[in-house]
């Protein structure tokens, strides 16, 4: 257990420290969101419509761009061999890094869609919907995420490959996360209820996932 | 508090050689393993086979050098040992001085040091040492830094050090965290003279408490009590 | 996390008894022309009811693709499925004939799958107006294709053949269980933004009339992809048999690494 919050601890520490890697997916998401409308015009009606689908997809594009260096520069540096050699298990050494995403990442662009969404003209009554069905989702995001980052590992094929893996994986996020604003009575607490119990479940499994990979890249 | 104590300008001369106080409770903690055995040892490296037929038996106190040309499987090898990989024929395994083992026998040092730029050294050395033992003690921590002549950049960001320095704060968690036995490859690669009179001396005092050691190394590094492997063309003879 | 490793060559070489390669294409250079023989009766029979087969009364003579989508579906997730299994049982016992079945069955699932997505659409134009709409099914499917390309795509990427087979074997089943959680989500979203009252492809239920044909042409497709898989298996086996032959001879005499005949990645 403590092994297990001095990896959190450091790369909380190291996150904050390099604050430009947070900056800069804040930015690409914002980046993301404005270019839709300069693509689609600026009908306020149509983009308030499209308002939480829009803000999902940037969100997990973000998502799987900024998970790409999750193990990479442990592995560089030679820690991912220490950490192996020590106590956690791998399974808790992917599973902290992927709450250190979560932590570092998923909720600093959290705090920052309320701004996304002022450009895209949503509807203020439906930001609280949005923001619980973030909140209930990003950790699976997270943790499937880093599934990924394991996968490829070491591979210097170019960046696309991670977002080709992750993408489809991500359908079930995007379709309840974007659901929960639906007007249809219920479809809230069921959308709520099943992002929830996607991110449970990912939780769970996939640092097992993560860790058969990362053994993989280890040798 | 004992310990050495560096001179101010962060060079690395011995003054004196002296026990390093908080550290010998530290290195009590090294009697838990009695020997670790390999047996007809094969590994492979991206479908070749790189290494086969080591075998040996290293007892507690002492240390095995590896020796052999660049590509020889000395890495290879060595994490083999560590487990990062299956072996492909034989096995190796360590008998615990303790019926109810703990299951952290090694340190692994290769050939990047696992330090953060970003993190001061004495965090990047604390780190290392809660992860592995679990505790935060600030005095053994420093005195690991110490032992190697790092104790004045405390409070630097690693980022600043230079490539020896960098490897000597690598070599720092060696002490800060105790392991029976230690995996060292090609430990004293950009360390000047004096440092690796530093790596030596850190080397035999874990000896001398019951440690192990598997060291390779292509430079002269003066090994106590040491057997040598090396590593080559045909089967791997131990001398 | 110690060095307390047992070989994997003694769990391999007791499998590796029981089927391995030169035994796989030894069995299968027999099965093959048999199976290309059944797979071309099993298409005339099923193609000649399938042309025979009465008119829908609401779709018309379209109904008739209905024969090549609905089983090429169906097989993109048996596909799917054997690459699963294949996939657990090489990551269990690393036998290296799961890593080529895997391997050879995934373009082979991917073109079932583009032909079931090509097929959908042509059957759908006429009733929907569009070439596409996003119907559940299909879009089902359609994620199902870029499962598939992520598979290859990451297979491709890594140049090292034990490692590649191993990440593909472990992505291909995060798909597996992502699949039906997948599956869940699309037809929840359809549901949500189509009233219930869409015309559905296909309707409710399959005319009696149908169904016979229907069956055939499935059947015919099971065994073409048999025999596809088979042949692709095989060519797999080759191919690695060269490499192995290549490598030998590049890294030369003297030289005491060899790739290893009982290693995990090569056959």
């Amino acid at each position: 257990m403590n092994a297990f919050l001095a990896l959190i601890g450091r790369d909380l520490r190291l996150a904050i420290r390099q604050g430009s890697a947070v900056g800069t997916a804040l930015g690409f998401y914002l980046v993301a969101v404005s270019i839709i409308p300069l693509g689609l015009g600026p009908d306020l009606n149509l983009l308030s419509r499209i308002a939480p689908g829009i803000l999902w997809i940037s969100f997990l594009l973000s998502a799987v761009l900024s998970v790409d260096a999750l193990f990479q520069e442990d592995r560089d540096d030679g820690s991912l061999d220490a950490l192996f050699i020590g106590p956690l298990p791998a399974e808790l050494i992917a599973a902290s890094k992927s709450l250190a995403h979560w932590v570092t990442t998923c909720l600093p662009l959290i705090v920052i869609t309320p701004l996304a969404g002022l450009l895209l003209n949503i509807e203020p009554a439906s930001l609280p919907k949005l923001l619980a069905a973030l909140l209930a989702g990003t950790a699976g995001i997270s943790f499937v995420a880093g599934a990924g980052a394991a996968l490829t590992l070491g591979l210097r094929k170019g960046a696309l490959l991670l977002p080709l893996l992750i993408l489809p994986l991500f359908t079930p996020f995007l379709i309840f996360g974007v659901g929960a604003m639906a007007a249809s009575p219920g479809a809230f607490e069921q959308s709520i209820l099943l992002l929830f119990a996607l991110s449970v479940f990912s939780v769970a499994a996939m640092p097992f996932a993560a860790a058969l990979a990362l053994r993989l890249g280890l040798e | 508090m004992g310990g050495l104590r560096g001179n101010g300008t962060g060079n690395t001369s011995l003054a004196k050689i002296e026990p390093l106080g908080n550290l010998n409770h530290q290195l009590k903690k090294t009697e838990g393993v009695k020997a670790i055995v390999a047996e007809g040892l094969a590994c492979q490296r991206g479908g070749y086979t790189v290494v086969s037929g080591v075998s040996f038996e290293l007892r507690a106190g002492s240390a095995l050098a590896l020796r052999g040309p660049n590509g020889s499987g000395k890495t290879t090898l060595l994490r083999t040992i560590a487990g990062f990989l299956p072996p492909s024929a034989g096995r190796v395994h360590v008998r615990p001085a303790a019926s109810g083992a703990d299951e952290g026998y090694f340190h692994y040092i290769g050939h990047t040091n696992g330090t953060k730029p970003r993190l001061s050294v004495i965090e990047n050395v604390s780190f290392w040492q809660r992860y592995y033992s679990g505790a935060a003690d600030i005095e053994v921590a420093e005195a690991a830094l110490d032992a190697f002549g790092l104790l004045n950049l405390a409070g630097f960001n690693a980022g600043h050090l230079s490539q020896g320095q960098a490897r000597r704060l690598g070599l720092a968690r060696l002490l800060a965290a105790s392991r029976p036995v230690w995996l060292l490859d090609e430990p004293s690669v950009s360390l000047d003279a004096s440092s690796t009179r530093l790596l030596e001396r850190a080397i035999a005092l874990h000896l001398s408490s019951g440690g192990l050691a598997i060291v390779s190394t292509h430079l002269d590094l003066a090994l106590p009590e040491s057997q040598v492997l090396e590593l080559g063309a045909a089967s791997s003879a131990l001398q | 996390m110690s060095g307390l490793s047992e070989p994997q060559s003694t769990g391999l070489w007791r499998i590796a008894a029981l089927a391995n390669p030169s035994a796989f294409m030894r069995l299968s250079g027999k099965f093959l022309p048999w199976l290309a023989a059944l797979t071309a009766i099993l298409f005339a029979a099923g193609l000649t009811m399938a042309f025979r087969a009465p008119p829908d009364y609401q779709q018309g003579e379209t109904v008739r693709i209905m024969f090549i989508h609905v089983p090429a579906a169906w097989l993109s997730m048996a596909c799917y499925s054997l690459i699963a299994i294949s996939s657990a049982g090489y990551l269990i016992w690393r036998h290296p004939l799961a890593d080529v079945s895997a391997k050879a069955a995934a373009p082979i699932g991917a073109t079932f799958t583009l032909l079931a997505l090509i097929t959908g659409s042509l059957w759908g134009k006429p009733m929907w107006g569009a070439y596409w709409v996003w119907d559940a099914r299909l879009t089902s499917v359609l994620i199902l294709f870029f499962l598939y390309l992520g598979l290859i795509a990451l297979r491709q990427a890594i140049d090292e053949p034990g490692r590649a087979g191993r990440a593909a074997a472990i992505l291909s089943l995060i798909g597996a269980v992502n699949i039906p959680i997948i599956k869940f989500s699309v037809n929840w979203w359809n549901t949500l933004h189509q009233p219930a009252s869409v015309i559905r492809a296909g309707g409710p239920t399959i005319h009696p009339a149908l169904l016979m044909p229907l069956l055939v042409m499935a059947i015919a497709f099971t065994v073409l992809f048999i025999a596809l898989h088979m042949k692709a298996m095989r060519a797999e086996i080759l191919r690695r048999r060269c490499e192995a032959m290549i490598a030998i001879h590049v890294r030369g005499d003297g030289r005491q690494a060899q790739p290893d005949g009982t290693a995990v990645s090569h056959v």
